[in-house]
């Protein structure tokens, strides 16, 4: 059997694969350009012609506290006198009313707009920097660098002023050495209400008691933390927010009156307490502005904002401390703080509100020009309007000033209007592709999926070929690197991407060459009868009903109200499609076995292998499965979870970890549910395995089957049961619970790892019994009555499954010259070999119960019931399949070699998809369960690739399951050949023959090798088309409503979940090779010794 | 003989499919605001009814069931306490398999048991009528060797036909269109009386057309 081929073949598909994602979603994603230059004190010019250092001037405040509490909903903030039995989360921050309404001209209440993506990090970014962060910054909240952009920080310290930081430390990462003081404390442990709330406490008085600072900066994250954990409508949010409560009333006690307060939230919260997503839950904050000294030159009225965007902050912070504002703002002054006309106020007041905004609009027109001479991001006409409209505007206001009046409310008004439009501009041209590297990237995925399908349709034909992948991985180098040197040449500068693409795509057009010249050698040494034109066999493909769902699979990815549904969706379609293979097997006339009619001639329906009762019992396992099969997809529904645009959906009660949950009766139920689903799995695969004799031999894997899955679940209940311990219930014990907390999921961790490591050392399940002439047990090298204590193998299961006369059929096939038909001895077998028909299927069943339970740890424990359905649905799964063979050959259909059809293997797809959903999971952000970092790490991490790889693990464990145990469909028919015929009643040679199981891959080495690459080709092609049409359906859909709500994030979760599959698809392949290295090895050993027993 | 046969087909296929047609119309015109979305299960009923109706006269009429054995009036009491029987466990049955394919359980379960009832009168009454009582004979129709006559040809068609047009009408359910045939069973529903209609046109024709190929068993 060729090993290396195959693995190369495979990984060369995933890295094709990967090229097209990587191309497409470089040019998907938008980037914005950073404009690294900062404001300085000098080019804020005044009106009037004289240079004035605008630093110099006397700011309107000389300090300010701004103290951001975390996820401060407007919700939160508001107060109803009305409201007499208010939720925990309303109506506990009265003081923001009674300031506002006692003082109407020292506060005021507005509701804060953020821009999504309303994640902490961007939020930061955001509100210093003035600027619109884009998508691609998503993913840095892991880990947030620096910000190189022009801030508010940044221009506080060159002004000289002194800003002291406390709280959330994701801000030291943002403005490193840029505080005077700083005071970060840990963020990432979402479960930690109290640490940094507590820390911000222990300073913050005794600071702002003091004169060492002008600007405060205060980040509370106990209320983020808090819905987090228990989302907003829990009694500890009430706590949280009381807490805030008093923090503002001290701060407000300690004011002096130079200073600002600014109490503001960076985002909102949805009704779970999530957020990063755009709903208006999750982006309108509040935000709360209040001076000892009168701050509003005129009493709330029409004319205030109904909403205050966030980037407005900045400009507004700027002018009041009197520091230019960041260069890349876009924001525009909150103009309520400013006095109406300069004349009215004396020059303390500070800017009026036409010189305050003319200085934004100044400024603001200056970074549009850098801007544009730097990208060609904003579309030239939109461009020159706003150019002439700045233009004209300030030709107007320079005259008005010039003459000495103010100016008039109009051009107040229009260089309001003027400040909107540039920033709507920004917000719409961040939204920009690069569609060239999108058809890249589009057309690299669509050859890759036709060299799948190309591959997995030919693999006999291509697997004999020798040196298949030479030619097209020279192709790819010479064609990168042409691309590259002519790009060197021409430009000076290697431009990655178009080098990747001009590789992959002559490696593609080459290989795809072989295969049509492969195709046609074979079509003319007469083993495919007339080739037919290939766009003859199109309509056949679609119609081909396996390719047919998936077809229809693939085009509900092109709509968004199906990615919203598409949790039903595939369970639909997995259910049609499941429906569909007993009726082609009716319509086969396979299902039933033919009557015996007299009347009808007796040649009409050969049926060499039939036997009625064989046919009828078959068929009863067959519609047995059939029906658990559909009670599992339905009974997956209920533990879905809600995306936000499914309005009356309630999430599924049992992805609520059971630390959440207050009724102790439905804790313990729960509880009680998920060990006995837990145990259920084990037992299970136990069964399996000593069922088919694998539990014998005193190998590593075995020890693995053992004793690592017994143990791995004990601790698995054992750290559920410390996690859902309430905190305070057990005060003396609190020890041991963090204790437990701390060192189960790692007990358990490092088992999964000695369990994986055992099983990849040694994956043979077999256990060699030699005897002597007389089948009684005779002890030889081991004792066998020892194992059968020990393993419990039932005599019966030991008939069933001894495989004799192998050892002679192995030799035979091992040496090629002996004549097939030496008789061996007496005729008895020499060596009984326990669990050698399932020595391929053993390693890969344990190790999905191995990573099953693994994967169980990282998600609320009420999904093991979900679990329990995977592994039960894939059994199921397995059982049609191998029914459904048996049954074609049974009744005279004699499969060609050990090909998976299509079906079982779109069934396997698909399921990994329904389960996705049936664990919890959404194609969405805010969904992602980052509960799962947290697992053995109750105190954070340190890095970002540990916490991340959890998260990831966490959110595709079913893509993952699922693809590691994608070979276990070749294996199913062969595992369960042998119930078929031994029901049939025939005995001697014939029962030899088929008892053989999984032998028979040995026996044509060249068939299995083909038949994996199939398999393993047809599951890539599968995964790969539904990325193809993610990928379709965000290039054509990009100008679409839903686009950054439904369509990129599921691109984003179909491209990563590919990513995972195709690994974890290699996983399997890779687990099946060695067991074949080890079984070939196995063989060479036995060989001697039994030589020498003789 | 074959022409014969054909024709018959072809007009009692005309009289079903007129037969639901004025299952729509006539309650229209003498029941005080009917309309087929917004008194859907009426028009349901009376759809699943005129297509009993029609069917069993017709059948009883052309004579197409399979002849009995023995003419003793408890032989044929037993045949049509099985019939009913079986004609509601089919309806049992649709009902489970909507409810597999994620029909909601308790809410909606009058409507899924309506559109199940639909379903039965659509498909297994016709076998009924056809093939009379027998599980065996209905399972074996739907093989490829399975067809006995036109009858159980156009059978197989029309009651894939109607399957399959139920099927494709769980399609629009879930998109944002807030159209009222978007309504739990209406699409469905609409989409098996549809596909029956396809059903009884295509299933004439194309016996016609392939007439010459068609070649049958003996009974």
């Amino acid at each position: 059997m060729k090993k290396l081929p195959i693995l190369a073949l495979l990984l060369w598909l995933c890295a094709l694969f990967y090229v097209g994602i990587f191309l497409f979603v470089g040019g998907f994603l938008l980037v914005r350009l950073e404009v690294n230059r900062t404001s300085t004190c000098g080019d804020v010019l005044l009106p009037g012609g004289q240079q004035v250092d605008f630093c110099q001037a006397q700011p309107r405040f000389r300090r300010a506290v701004v103290l951001i509490i975390d996820a401060l909903k407007i919700d939160f903030a508001r107060f109803d006198r009305a409201n007499k039995e208010p939720r925990p989360f309303e109506n506990k921050l009265p003081v923001l009313e009674e300031i506002t309404s006692s003082k109407p001209s020292h506060a005021r209440l507005y509701p804060f707009r953020a821009d999504p993506p309303t994640t902490t990090m961007q939020r930061i970014k955001g509100f210093t920097t003035g600027s619109l962060p884009t998508f691609i910054d998503v993913g840095n909240n892991f880990a947030s660098s620096a910000i190189l952009e022009d801030n508010l920080v940044h221009q506080l310290g060159e002004v000289g002023k002194r800003v002291v930081f406390m709280g959330d430390d994701t801000w030291e990462n943002l403005f490193p050495k840029k505080f005077h003081r700083s005071m970060p404390f840990p963020s990432f442990n979402v479960k930690d209400l109290h640490t940094v709330d507590n820390g911000i406490l222990q300073h913050l008085y005794n600071i702002m008691v003091g004169d060492d600072w002008d600007v405060l900066l205060a980040h509370f994250l106990g209320v983020d933390h808090c819905g987090h954990r228990f989302g907003p409508d829990h009694p500890a949010m009430a706590d949280k927010l009381t807490q805030m409560d008093e923090v503002i009333r001290s701060v407000l006690d300690r004011l002096q009156n130079d200073t600002l307060l600014v109490v503001m939230g960076d985002h909102g919260m949805t009704d779970t307490g999530d957020h990063g997503g755009e709903s208006q839950k999750e982006t309108d904050a509040a935000i709360f502005l209040y001076s000892p000294s009168p701050l509003f030159p005129e009493p709330p009225s029409q004319s205030d904002p109904e909403v205050v965007p966030q980037t407005d902050l900045v400009p507004t912070l700027a002018l009041l401390l009197g520091v230019p504002i960041p260069y890349s703002s876009v924001g525009q002054v909150l103009l309520p703080l400013f006095a109406p006309d300069a004349g009215a106020v004396g020059a303390a007041a500070g800017l009026s509100q036409a010189e305050a905004l003319w200085i934004n609009a100044k400024q603001v027109n200056r970074f549009l020009e850098t801007y544009s001479s730097m990208a060609k991001d904003i579309p030239p006409e939109s461009l020159s309007r706003l150019q002439a409209d700045f233009t004209r505007l300030s030709n107007e206001y320079l005259s008005t000033v010039e003459q000495g009046f103010s100016p008039a409310p109009e051009l107040v008004a229009s260089l309001q209007r003027y400040l909107t439009s540039v920033r709507d501009t920004c917000r719409a041209t961040w939204a920009r592709f690069n569609p060239v590297k999108m058809a890249a990237g589009i057309a690299v995925l669509a050859c890759a999926c036709v060299l799948c399908y190309v591959l997995s349709e030919m693999s006999s034909a291509l697997a004999r070929e020798s040196r298949l992948l030479r030619a097209p991985l020279v192709a790819a180098a010479v064609a990168g690197a042409c691309v590259a040197a002519s790009q060197l040449l021409a430009r000076g500068n290697v431009d990655g991407p178009w080098a990747l693409t001009a590789a992959a795509l002559s490696s593609e057009a080459l290989f795809l060459w072989r295969a049509w010249r492969v195709r046609r050698t074979v079509a003319a040494d007469g083993e495919e009868p007339s080739p037919r034109r290939w766009w003859l066999t199109l309509p056949h493909f679609f119609l081909n009903p396996p390719l047919l769902v998936l077809l229809l699979r693939c085009a509900s990815l092109l709509s968004d109200s199906y990615v919203i549904a598409e949790g039903r969706v595939v369970a639909f379609l997995l259910l049609s499609l499941s429906l569909y293979v007993p009726f082609r097997l009716n319509w086969d006339g396979l299902l039933l076995p033919p009557v015996h009619d007299p009347l009808k001639p007796a040649g009409l329906l050969p049926s060499p292998g039939l036997s009625l009762p064989a046919v009828r019992r078959e068929s009863g396992t067959f519609l047995a499965s059939l029906g658990v099969l559909a009670g599992c997809v339905y009974l997956s529904l209920w533990f879905h979870g809600c995306r936000e645009e499914q309005g009356s959906c309630q999430p599924s009660l049992f992805l609520t970890p059971l630390s959440r949950l207050q009724d102790s009766r439905l804790k313990n139920l729960h509880y009680v549910l998920s060990l006995a689903s837990l145990g259920a799995w084990t037992y299970a695969l136990r069964r399996w395995l000593r069922h088919y004799g694998n539990l014998n031999s005193p190998g590593c894997a075995v020890f693995a089957a053992r004793w690592v899955v017994p143990l791995l679940s004990v601790c698995l209940g054992l750290h559920w049961a410390v996690s859902a311990t309430p905190e305070d219930s057990f005060r003396n014990l609190a020890e041991l619970i963090s204790v437990g907390q701390r060192a189960l999921p790692m007990a358990a961790f490092s088992l999964l790892g000695l369990g994986l490591a055992l099983l990849w050392l040694d994956p043979l399940t077999v256990f060699v019994k030699a005897r002597a002439a007389v089948p009684v047990r005779s002890p030889v090298s081991h004792p066998p009555p020892r194992y059968r204590a020990s393993t419990g193998v039932s005599p019966q299961a030991e008939l069933h499954h001894l495989i004799p006369q192998l050892y002679q059929r192995m030799r035979r096939s091992l040496e090629d010259g002996e004549p097939a038909s030496v008789p061996e001895g007496d005729g008895r077998p020499a060596v009984e070999a326990y669990g050698l028909g399932t020595v391929y299927s053993a390693p890969l069943v344990l190790l999905c119960g191995l990573l099953g339970l693994g994967l169980l740890l990282l998600h609320p424990e009420g999904m093991s019931l979900s679990f329990l359905l995977i592994l039960l649905e894939m059994g199921a799964m397995l059982q049609i399949h191998a029914s459904s063979a048996t049954l074609n050959g049974l009744q005279g259909a004699p499969s060609g070699g050990f090909t998976v059809p299509w079906t079982p293997v779109v069934l396997w797809s698909l399921a990994a998809t329904q389960f996705f959903h049936a664990t919890g999971h959404l194609p969405t952000f805010p969904s992602i369960q980052w509960a799962a970092a947290f697992v053995g790490f109750p105190g954070g991490h340190t890095g970002t690739v540990l916490p991340a790889s959890l998260v990831v693990l966490n959110t595709f464990s079913s893509n993952i399951l699922f693809a590691v145990a994608s070979p276990l469909l070749l294996f199913w028919p062969l595992v369960c050949e042998v119930r078929g015929v031994r029901g049939g009643g025939r005995g001697g040679e014939e029962v030899d023959d088929n008892a053989i199981m999984e032998m028979r891959l040995r026996e044509s080495p060249r068939q299995f090798s083909s038949a994996l690459l199939q398999l393993s080709t047809r599951y890539l092609f599968i995964t790969g088309a539904q990325v193809f049409a993610s990928v379709c359906a965000a290039a054509i859909l990009r100008r679409h409503l839903m686009v950054w709500k439904v369509f990129a994030p599921k691109l984003m979760f179909e491209a990563s979940g590919f990513l995972v599959s195709s690994v974890s698809v290699l996983a399997g392949v890779s687990l099946v090779l060695r067991v074949d290295l080890a079984v070939g090895r196995w063989f060479q050993r036995l060989l001697p010794d039994t030589s020498r027993a003789r | 003989m074959w022409d014969q046969e054909i024709r018959q087909m072809a007009s009692s296929h005309a009289i079903m499919a007129s037969g639901v047609f004025m299952a729509t119309v006539v309650p229209a015109v003498l029941v005080p605001g009917f309309s087929v979305y917004g008194t859907h299960l009426l028009w349901l009923y009376s759809v699943a009814g005129s297509v009993a109706v029609v069917n069993i006269t017709l059948f009883w009429l052309l004579g197409v069931s399979p002849p009995t054995k023995k003419h003793t009036l408890t032989y044929k009491v037993s045949k049509l306490v099985r019939s009913c029987l079986y004609l509601f466990l089919s309806c049992l049955f649709f009902h489970t398999v909507v409810v597999l394919y994620g029909a909601p359980l308790l809410e909606t379960a009058l409507e899924t048991f309506s559109l199940a009832v639909l379903l039965t009168s659509l498909t297994t009454l016709r076998c009924v009528c056809v093939l009379g009582p027998n599980v065996q004979a209905w399972i074996r129709v739907f093989s490829r060797h399975g067809a006995m006559s036109v009858w159980d040809t156009s059978l197989q068609m029309v009651v894939g036909c109607s399957v399959v047009g139920a099927w494709l009408g769980a399609f629009p359910i879930p998109l944002d269109w807030d159209r009222p045939w978007q309504v739990w069973p209406v699409s469905c529903s609409l989409g098996a009386v549809i596909g029956y209609l396809t059903g009884l046109v295509v299933a004439p024709t194309w016996i016609h057309w392939h007439r010459k190929h068609l070649t049958y068993k003996s009974k």
